[in-house]
């Protein structure tokens, strides 16, 4: 047997320290050792987009990324935005919108959506299309998504993108 | 509050006026937890000392199992069983479902290959180990000799029976049905223009993008199993699994939890599921297996896959005269269980005739068994095909006639004077919106003027065409008429329990179980209209066996229908008998009291009392209500409804497409659909369901295609090979929601869920063939089929 390997890594504000085998990838160790289920894993190859989480402030296919490729790593993952209750401002144009029917590949494409904003992705249709086009969503037909898309950057503007991603570093409810 | 409709004042004692409910913008109450990571898949759940499943699947389509060794898989360290068919005998009673379908021949649903295997992806070895890795290595180190057999892929020529799939059932011919009505011969001989020829809808996958997955539980003091499966079906699952296993149905219980979409692949009994079960009995610990993609694009239930010959006989004016139809349907390896191997070539045939006065049809069907991935329920079932082939034979006629293609349309659609109407298939047509809704989609669009401009740009070179096309197909379908023809199961009813509790609570429990289509909420807008209480007061349960006697689960455009008929006729009569009570508590005439928003008030008056007061009085003050009220007059009401036939459904879609000279690659301009599904209950989740299947229909139009190769070996066993529809592909569409007549089924709903995957690709292809001056005869369309058609 390979030997595990320690990893520190903080995930939605909060350092936790594991032994992992080498081979266990991000998304199984987010959902397995850290019952962080909200990260759905839809096609284990990279296509589908549903396991994107934000690694050091990058979205990433945690399917694609070994756990011990996270080492000393931040990670926010879909349990670092808003709550049930108090739902961040994008999870709320989402609700809104009616951009999720069966939300298996919503939080991949929440996390998606906070990196374009945070990357000053210009806030038209086209260019949100084009930065989401590596999260398939089977449900909505893209449109509703788009528009909360456009939604929540319209309310955040330039320093809005800043407030949403305050909010992934505060949120630890992990 | 943000679950009340907009415009919903905040003082409801000042209304006199009920609130509408059905037909409000209600956000979804499934949000907030989907939206957070807080929602529960199959795949989330985790249960003490669980174990986990893989299975060695067959890289062969058709061969012999002459050995399997798994000493070296039993040998890997953590691997806890390694079960083969034969490790099953007698614990499970492959299920069959039978059909009372003419000339049918049914197949068995094994759990593992027996002897031999029949398609790649069929699972062989089931290995239980400590974790999904170990399971995976060692599926991966057992050995298993094959003998090829010979690989008859193409159903044209399994028809032929020099091969056989299944011995025992002596053919591969699994189903063969005609239909027919009138003088087809004489209407061809009649006619001034006959169209048509062969026609090809080529193999899909539902695809959703949570995979199949199913976690086990065996109590062995109770003798209960618990199965939590990514499924539409639960009930259909918990009665089957009861006969497979020798159970009684109450010590098996099937949940559906929040499931990641669905669209008809997830409401068949799978193997996967009755290993999962047979692993936990045997083991006495739980075991949890979920699909990766790969065995998902192997080894669910796959869609459509039809070779079809159809002709279409038309006046000189265009009038159509008469339809003929030859439907050869590749069903894969298995009879699915429940539906059948029949319910998709039948289908086609079925719905072929389409919203058109059809005064002769004659069409046969064939279901062939071929070594391939069963053959599944995909959204729309029968009715993309159908529709994609009698819309490209009305565009030809409309061609060789003269006409504009929606002139044509017009002039054969069923006018509104005569519905009910009943089609060359044997369907009937209640009244329904066919002209009002081509009305509404080429108002939307511009049709004349879209023309006109169309001519302008293909002047300037470019290749640009509209397609406008027109369906209609039945939902909500009650106990008159089979979902799949002579299947085994009753998909014509669905239950529900409405139930004021002690502390005032409402829950409204169902047998139907949700895919992700929002029914937590519609359910509740129903209830909460009927019962006169707010969205937020109902608890919607469903998904859960233990709920209800029966149920089936979401399918077939029917929960809306059907489990919003039982929530109607159920809450209607919860409320009655809390008016009643109220009125004795308040001492007024039950006549002079309503419900609204959850309190029950004398109108014009201050007297009122929360339903929370009526139902503390009913439960605990013991003395204040003489005691056959408690005895007669519950809190509570299960009914069922079952709507006895269906209710049609329809739609006019519009496509403008541009076809790229260079790259051959299509775009979509402009997107219009226009539908009618009666009464709405809530507009948001009825536009994304049209939403969504339009974009599943565009990826059935220009991009989904399984490929098998001549060895039945798969070629799109990734989602880099069998792509899907990404935002970038799918157009912004304008979805209209037209209203003719509401059906007298009790609600005034229609089916909805499946409509926009059955007009969208014949909307494209019509599209695609305007723009080049061709014809198209197979979906998808892909740039390198146009480039090898047009010959460039």
């Amino acid at each position: 047997m390979i030997p595990k390997v320690p990893i520190t890594v903080t995930v939605n504000g909060r350092t936790y320290e594991r032994e992992v085998p080498p081979r266990l990838h991000l998304a199984d160790f987010l959902r397995e050792d850290l019952h962080l289920t909200g990260t759905h894993v839809g096609c284990e190859h990279g296509i589908c987009g549903a396991c994107t989480i934000l690694l050091n402030g990058d979205s990433v296919r945690s399917c694609l990324t070994f756990a011990v490729q996270a080492n000393g790593a931040e990670i926010t993952t879909v349990e670092g935005l808003g709550t049930p209750d108090d739902l961040s401002p994008l999870q709320q144009a989402f609700r809104e919108h009616h951009a999720l029917q069966c939300g298996f590949c919503t939080p991949g494409m929440l996390m998606s959506t906070i990196d374009l904003m945070q990357k000053g992705t210009p806030a038209t249709e086209e260019a949100v299309r084009g930065a989401l086009s590596g999260n398939l969503c089977r449900c909505t037909g893209y449109e509703n998504i788009v528009r909360a898309v456009l939604a929540a950057m319209e309310a955040a503007g330039p320093e809005g993108k800043a407030a949403e991603g305050t909010e992934n570093e505060a949120g630890a409810n992990g | 509050m943000d679950n009340l409709p907009e415009d919903l004042p905040a003082d409801l004692n000042l209304m006199e006026m009920r609130p509408k409910i059905i037909g409000a913008r209600v956000q979804r109450v499934e949000d907030p937890r989907l939206l957070t990571g807080t929602g529960q898949y199959t795949a989330d759940i985790k249960l003490p000392n669980m174990a986990h499943l893989a299975f060695r699947r067959s890289e062969m389509a058709h061969a012999t199992i002459d050995n399997i060794d798994v000493s070296a898989a039993l040998a890997v360290p953590g691997v806890i069983a390694v079960y083969t068919a034969e490790d099953f005998y007698g614990q499970i009673t492959p299920p069959r479902a039978e059909s009372k379908t003419e000339g049918f021949h049914s197949t068995p649903i094994l759990p593992l290959a027996d002897g031999k295997v029949r398609h790649v992806g069929e699972v062989v070895v089931a290995v239980v180990a400590e974790s999904r890795y170990i399971a995976e290595d060692a599926a991966e180190h057992i050995e298993i000799d094959f003998t090829p057999l010979p690989v008859i892929a193409d159903p044209r020529e399994a028809v032929k029976n020099e091969v056989l799939l299944h011995d025992d059932a002596g053919t591969n011919v699994l189903v063969d049905r005609t239909f027919g009505r009138g003088e087809v011969d004489d209407a061809f001989s009649q006619a001034a223009h006959i169209v048509g020829g062969d026609f090809r809808t080529t193999r899909k996958t539902a695809s959703p993008i949570e995979a199949r997955a199913a976690v086990c539980e065996w109590d062995r003091g109770r003798r209960t199993l618990t199965l939590w499966s990514a499924t539409q079906v639960p009930g259909v699952i918990r009665d089957t699994i009861g006969d497979v296993f020798g159970l009684s149905g109450s010590h098996v219980r099937v949940i559906a939890p929040d499931v990641g979409g669905g669209f008809g692949c997830k409401t068949c009994l799978y193997p996967e599921e009755m290993v999962a079960c047979a692993a936990a009995i045997k083991l006495g610990q739980p075991v949890k297996w979920v699909s990766d993609r790969m065995e998902d694009l192997v080894g669910t239930n796959q869609a459509f896959d039809e070779y079809v010959h159809a002709e279409l006989a038309v006046d000189a004016e265009g009038h159509i005269l008469g339809l003929r139809a030859d439907v050869v349907g590749d069903s894969g390896a298995y009879s699915i269980y429940p539906w059948t191997a029949a319910l998709e070539p039948v289908q086609v045939i079925s719905f072929l005739p389409g919203p058109y006065r059809m005064p002769a049809y004659a069409a046969r069907t064939r279901a062939v068994a071929t070594p391939k991935t069963p053959l599944g329920a995909y959204r729309g079932i029968g009715r993309p095909t159908a529709t994609f082939v009698m819309e490209r034979l009305v565009d030809l006629a409309a061609r060789a006639a003269g006409i504009d293609p929606v002139e044509m349309r017009r002039r054969n659609l069923v006018q509104p004077h005569e519905f009910p109407y009943r089609t060359g298939s044997g369907l009937v047509w209640d009244r329904v919106g066919f002209i009002e809704s081509l009305d509404a989609v080429t108002d939307s669009i511009g049709y004349d003027d879209l023309r006109a401009e169309q001519l302008k740009m293909r002047e300037a070179g470019r290749k640009v065409g509209l397609g406008v096309v027109c369906y209609a197909e039945l939902g909500g379908i009650g106990s008159r008429i089979a979902v799949a023809p002579g299947m085994p199961i009753n998909t014509g009813v669905e239950t529900a329990n409405i139930r004021i509790d002690a502390t005032g609570a409402i829950t409204a429990n169902f047998g139907t179980a949700s895919n992700g289509q929002g029914l937590e909420t519609t359910l509740a807008q129903v209830v909460a209209e009927e019962l006169g209480c707010r969205v937020e007061d109902v608890e919607i349960r469903h998904g859960d066996t233990s709920l209800m006697a029966h149920g089936s689960g979401s399918y077939a455009s029917r929960s809306a229908v059907l489990a919003g008929g039982a929530a109607t006729v159920s809450a209607r009569e919860v409320r009655a008998n809390v008016l009643k009570v109220a009125a004795m508590i308040m001492e007024v005439a039950e006549s002079d009291i309503d419900m609204v928003g959850s309190r029950i008030y004398v109108p014009g008056t201050d007297r009122e009392m929360t339903l929370k007061q009526v139902a503390h009085t009913y439960y605990q003050e013991m003395g204040r209500l003489p005691k056959e009220v408690r005895e007669e007059v519950p809190l509570e009401s299960t009914r069922s409804f079952d709507p006895y036939l269906g209710t049609a459904a329809c739609a006019s879609h519009a496509a403008l497409v541009e076809v790229d000279p260079v790259t051959w690659g299509v775009k979509i301009l402009k997107y219009a659909a226009a539908e009618d599904c009666g009464r709405i209950i809530n507009p948001d989740v009825a536009d994304g369901q049209m939403r969504g299947g339009i974009a599943q229909g565009v990826g059935v139009a220009l991009l989904e295609e399984i490929i098998h190769d001549e060895d039945g070996q798969i070629l799109t066993a990734s989602l880099v090979d069998y792509v899907l529809p990404s935002a970038v592909e799918v157009p912004i569409m304008d979805v209209m929601h037209v209203e003719s007549e509401n059906p007298d089924n009790g609600t005034g709903f229609r089916g909805l869920g499946e409509g926009g995957i059955i007009g969208a690709p014949a909307a494209i292809a019509n599209a695609i063939a305007d723009a080049l001056d061709i014809d198209i005869r197979e979906i998808p369309i892909t740039p390198e089929k146009l480039f090898r058609q047009t010959g460039n």
